[in-house]
């Protein structure tokens, strides 16, 4: 009991002289910044459409990277941690950017054969609903399979 | 600016931590990357789902409302800007509360903690109103009232998504409230002033930053892209 109580104690007030609360506000800043700056673009854009939706997208998932970033490090203390230890957390979290990217692509795939292949498909998807002119009256519950 | 190991120190010949952190604080973070893991597959159906679709409703059309607002706001996406802010709030004085642990201070550590859980309800709050919204707009699962950016009819698929995964995720930051008051309370007590640190507070601040971080993915996906 008291040999765990002594090394937690060790581990608690181990790196005691890293925190400040001055990088904790900065990254407040940061991440305020990032959010504003990404809603300005994307309200920016639903007014104009001054830059194809991809591109913006582009953005929007480099600033959720950056904001991830911060806050993994800063908030949760990570950067100030033994590298061993960043690394079961990065490597683990590389490879896992490996499995979005093969199921976006798998997504895509599937969207493209099944244009390809299934006309029901394609002509189901081509029937555009009769536009509503009052907003609370054509809604109707969606199932379209 | 990550620790460097003192030359010719053994880690691993037992006794000690390997990398110098406490064991709970470590499979605490070992629980974060499984339930990342666990998020990250949702979302990541969710874009597969989404990628194989000819069209999707348009999260500017539907996302448009704000509470005590008749009606539709000028700009889009104005609530959920506000519960982001919430919630990146409630997490620096989380990490706040950490460092007046730090400092042995019982009640700074009480201050904060009391205004971390005050954001999460604050968010809880929110999303219990969003969810509300849209379900007297007609949207659940199984029903999706939205049409389709192109006009089309669109499918269940969007609904059912955004109420499970938005669902999942409160359901994380409601666990994480009542771990927080959990902490407050054990902090009144004088339980981490007696053990002589306060670990816990740091174990349960790695919990809320998570579902901070989750939001911010889920707020991307949903309602940006």
């Amino acid at each position: 009991m008291d040999h765990t109580h002594s090394t937690a104690t060790e581990a608690a007030h181990d790196d005691g002289h890293s925190f400040s609360t001055k990088a904790i506000w900065r990254t407040f800043w940061i991440l305020l910044i990032i959010t504003v700056a990404e809603l300005a673009l994307a309200i920016w854009y639903y007014e104009t459409d001054f830059l194809p939706k991809h591109f913006l997208n582009g953005i929007f998932v480099i600033g959720t990277l950056a904001k991830a970033f911060f806050i993994i490090a800063e908030f949760m203390h990570l950067r100030y941690e033994l590298k061993n230890l960043i690394m079961t957390i990065g490597i683990p979290a590389t490879l896992f950017l490996w499995f979005l990217g093969a199921f976006l692509w798998d997504g895509n795939s599937f969207k493209n054969l099944r244009n390809k292949y299934d006309r029901n498909h394609v002509e189901q998807s081509k029937k555009v609903v009769k536009e509503k002119e009052e907003k609370h009256e054509a809604r109707k519950p969606g199932a379209m399979e | 600016m990550a620790q460097a190991v003192a030359a010719g120190q053994k880690l691993w010949s037992g006794g000690k931590s390997p990398f110098n952190v406490e064991y709970g604080k470590l499979m605490m973070w070992y629980f974060l990357m499984s339930d990342a893991f666990t998020f990250g597959a949702f979302l990541i159906s969710y874009g597969t789902i989404r990628f194989s679709s000819n069209s999707w409703p348009n999260p500017n059309e539907v996302f448009r409302s704000f509470p005590g607002v008749k009606g539709e706001m000028p700009i889009p996406l104005a609530f959920v800007s506000l519960m982001t802010f919430i919630l990146i709030m409630s997490s620096v004085t989380m990490v706040l509360a950490v460092g007046a642990g730090h400092q042995n201070d019982r009640k700074g550590v009480m201050k904060w903690m009391f205004f971390t859980i005050l954001g999460g309800l604050a968010f809880l709050g929110c999303q219990a109103w969003e969810w509300t919204h849209l379900h007297g707009e007609g949207a659940w699962w199984g029903r999706n009232p939205f049409m389709n950016i192109d006009g089309t009819q669109s499918t269940t698929n969007f609904t059912n998504f955004f109420f499970t995964i938005t669902g999942f995720h409160g359901f994380h930051v409601f666990s994480g409230v009542i771990i927080n008051i959990i902490m407050l309370i054990m902090t009144w007590k004088g339980v981490f002033e007696q053990k002589g640190h306060y670990l816990m507070i740091e174990k349960a601040g790695l919990y809320w930053h998570f579902v901070d971080l989750v939001w911010v993915f889920v707020f991307t996906c949903f309602y940006l892209l």
